[in-house]
């Protein structure tokens, strides 16, 4: 008998695939799965951009996610510190995060005036700060919007879009572009704000401020958005330090640290917001839906801001501070932001030439996206999704 | 703790390791460490609880040409609020470094990148690719001397 159990096996082994035998239940061995390489991307409407991940799933479990990036690199630290002065750099800093070009450009701005040590006027500040909070707010719609149709919920993305659409329109009155703007420049700006500014961004205000709550019965609470996100990769907040993460991704494991409060710049200390962090209501603290939420509570928070400085805005040259020629003597410096997506650092080595010896940019979605195989790993495939939506990443930044 | 403060803690445990140090007349001060003690100093300052540097801001590689390569770590601390820079030089005949992958993981990717576009080398890193351009690709682009390869798969790379 045993004898004739082997020779079964033997029979059934002679069935060879891919250097490993097949048996069948019931005989010998069970059958065995294998792990499989997927590829998602670089062509994939959930990826944002042009991000290959190599999936290595066993069934529908994912084992390992290795993200493939640089397809969209463009050699920004190079041009930087070869082609083009220190004015001339900011149109690059636009083309990084497309979304939010305002907010790299004012980290730029922020550092080479800590390099020239130049004190910009009231007036510019404020207008810088009215600015960059429209460019939250209109950053974290596309990434509320964007989010859920990677879920499934195709209305919310066209709601966000229509809301975005005036914010635009603001940006395109003040310096005649949509997306990229080339609109903060070292020591001031490149135009003043029209006449009617104030009266827009107060409209707008008024106008979205409702919008917010439509936004959450919409989406924010939908159970079927609910059950997708809660409990999915969950990022402990000290993991999320150790990676380095940044934003909300790193608010949203719990971690209130905002640097326009706890490392702040420009005038932000003179404004009263509050910093919104997940608190695991619907899950666990640290998963994709307090990471997403965290988004919405910002947006408010921006509201207030705007609603706090369009009202104090002072009289003034936008241009006064603006140097005819920037020329910063021999030293280097390091400053960060918060963008949208998190912390936005420009380390600037300056030689005494009129262009930069070095600028390393430390893009905040590079790293978030870092973590984005760490808390991967045992995850279903269309969980992945759901993880990369939540950390909100921007290849034209993470390729720089 | 300031950086005259974060300097001589430094300097008691590692000695000869701490090779240079600027606070004054420069906007960040900085500490110059060997690049073959750059890991046991960061877990030094990750763990120590005066020093506790739990955040690595932005890790980044320079050319600074004459033969020299360095690279700078900013790193940050949550809990005390205080900043120091450290940097370790390295040669281009012979560009090694540890890798402090394992005290901050954040800077497996930042290592990766330094490694991509300057050619520098981290010991003790487990996955040191490249990053941001193709696996095949020639030569390492931020350094000052960098000449673009001809040809690239057949096709004109200097279109």
């Amino acid at each position: 008998m045993e004898e004739a159990l082997t020779q079964h096996e033997e029979s059934t082994h002679g069935l060879v695939e891919s250097g490993r035998p097949l048996t069948i239940p019931g005989f010998g061995r069970p059958l065995k799965s294998e792990e499989m390489v997927v590829n998602m991307g670089p062509q994939h409407p959930s990826t944002h951009g042009v991000l290959r991940l190599e999936l290595i799933v066993d069934g529908e479990v994912v084992v390992e996610v290795i993200p493939h990036i640089g397809y969209l690199h463009r050699c920004f630290e190079k041009h930087a510190e070869h082609m083009v002065n220190y004015q001339q750099v900011i149109p690059y800093c636009d083309r990084m995060d497309y979304i939010a070009s305002m907010n790299n450009d004012l980290g730029y701005a922020v550092a080479c005036e800590k390099l020239l040590n130049i004190k910009v006027p009231e007036r510019v500040e404020y207008i810088r700060v009215i600015m960059a909070e429209l460019q939250r707010i209109a950053s974290h719609m596309l990434a509320i919007g964007t989010y859920g149709m990677d879920i499934g919920a195709f209305t919310p993305f066209l709601y966000c879009f229509r809301d975005r659409e005036r914010i635009l329109d603001i940006f395109e009155q003040t310096c005649g572009a949509r997306l990229l703007y080339n609109y903060i420049w070292i020591g001031g700006l490149s135009h003043d704000v029209p006449l009617n500014f104030v009266e827009k961004v107060k409209d707008f205000c008024r106008y979205y401020r409702p919008n917010i709550k439509e936004l959450n019965d919409l989406l924010s609470y939908n159970k079927i958005f609910i059950e997708r996100t809660a409990n999915v990769g969950v990022l402990p907040a000290d993991v999320a330090i150790n990676y380095g993460a940044s934003g909300p991704v790193l608010r949203g494991s719990g971690v209130k640290w905002d640097l326009r409060k706890n490392d702040t710049y420009s005038i932000y200390d003179s404004f009263d917001f509050e910093i919104p962090t997940g608190t695991g209501i619907m899950g666990t603290v640290g998963d994709c839906w307090d990471r997403y939420m965290v988004r919405v509570h910002e947006m408010e928070q921006s509201l207030n801001i705007i609603e706090q400085a369009v009202d104090k805005i002072p009289a003034g040259d936008v241009q006064s501070a603006v140097p005819k020629r920037i020329r910063p003597e021999a030293s280097e410096v390091y400053v960060r932001t918060e963008t949208p997506k998190g912390e936005l650092g420009y380390y600037i080595i300056a030689d005494g030439t009129t262009s930069p010896y070095r600028v390393k940019v430390r893009p905040p979605t590079f790293v978030n996206l870092s973590i984005l195989p760490a808390i991967s790993r045992g995850a279903m495939i269309a969980d992945v999704i759901a993880i990369l939506g939540s950390i909100d990443i921007v290849l034209g930044e993470v390729d720089r | 703790m300031i950086a005259q403060e974060i300097s001589d803690s430094l300097k008691a445990q590692f000695g000869d390791a701490i090779v240079e140090t600027k606070f004054d007349g420069v906007l960040d001060p900085y500490i110059k460490v060997a690049p073959e003690k750059i890991k046991d100093v960061a877990l030094f300052l990750r763990d120590n609880v005066q020093t506790a540097f739990s955040y690595l801001m932005c890790l980044s590689g320079v050319d600074y040409q004459e033969g020299r390569l360095g690279v700078v770590y900013h790193l940050y601390s949550m809990k005390w609020n205080h900043k120091i820079t450290l940097k370790v030089d390295v040669t281009v005949e012979h560009p090694h470094c540890q890798s402090v992958e394992s005290v901050w993981k954040t800077a497996n990717w930042h290592e990766r990148e330094a490694y991509d576009l300057f050619g520098i080398i981290f010991d003790g890193h487990p996955d040191l690719r490249r990053i941001l351009l193709p696996d095949d690709w020639e030569g390492h682009p931020l350094r000052k001397d960098y000449q673009v390869q001809e040809y690239y798969n057949g096709m004109k790379v200097p279109y």
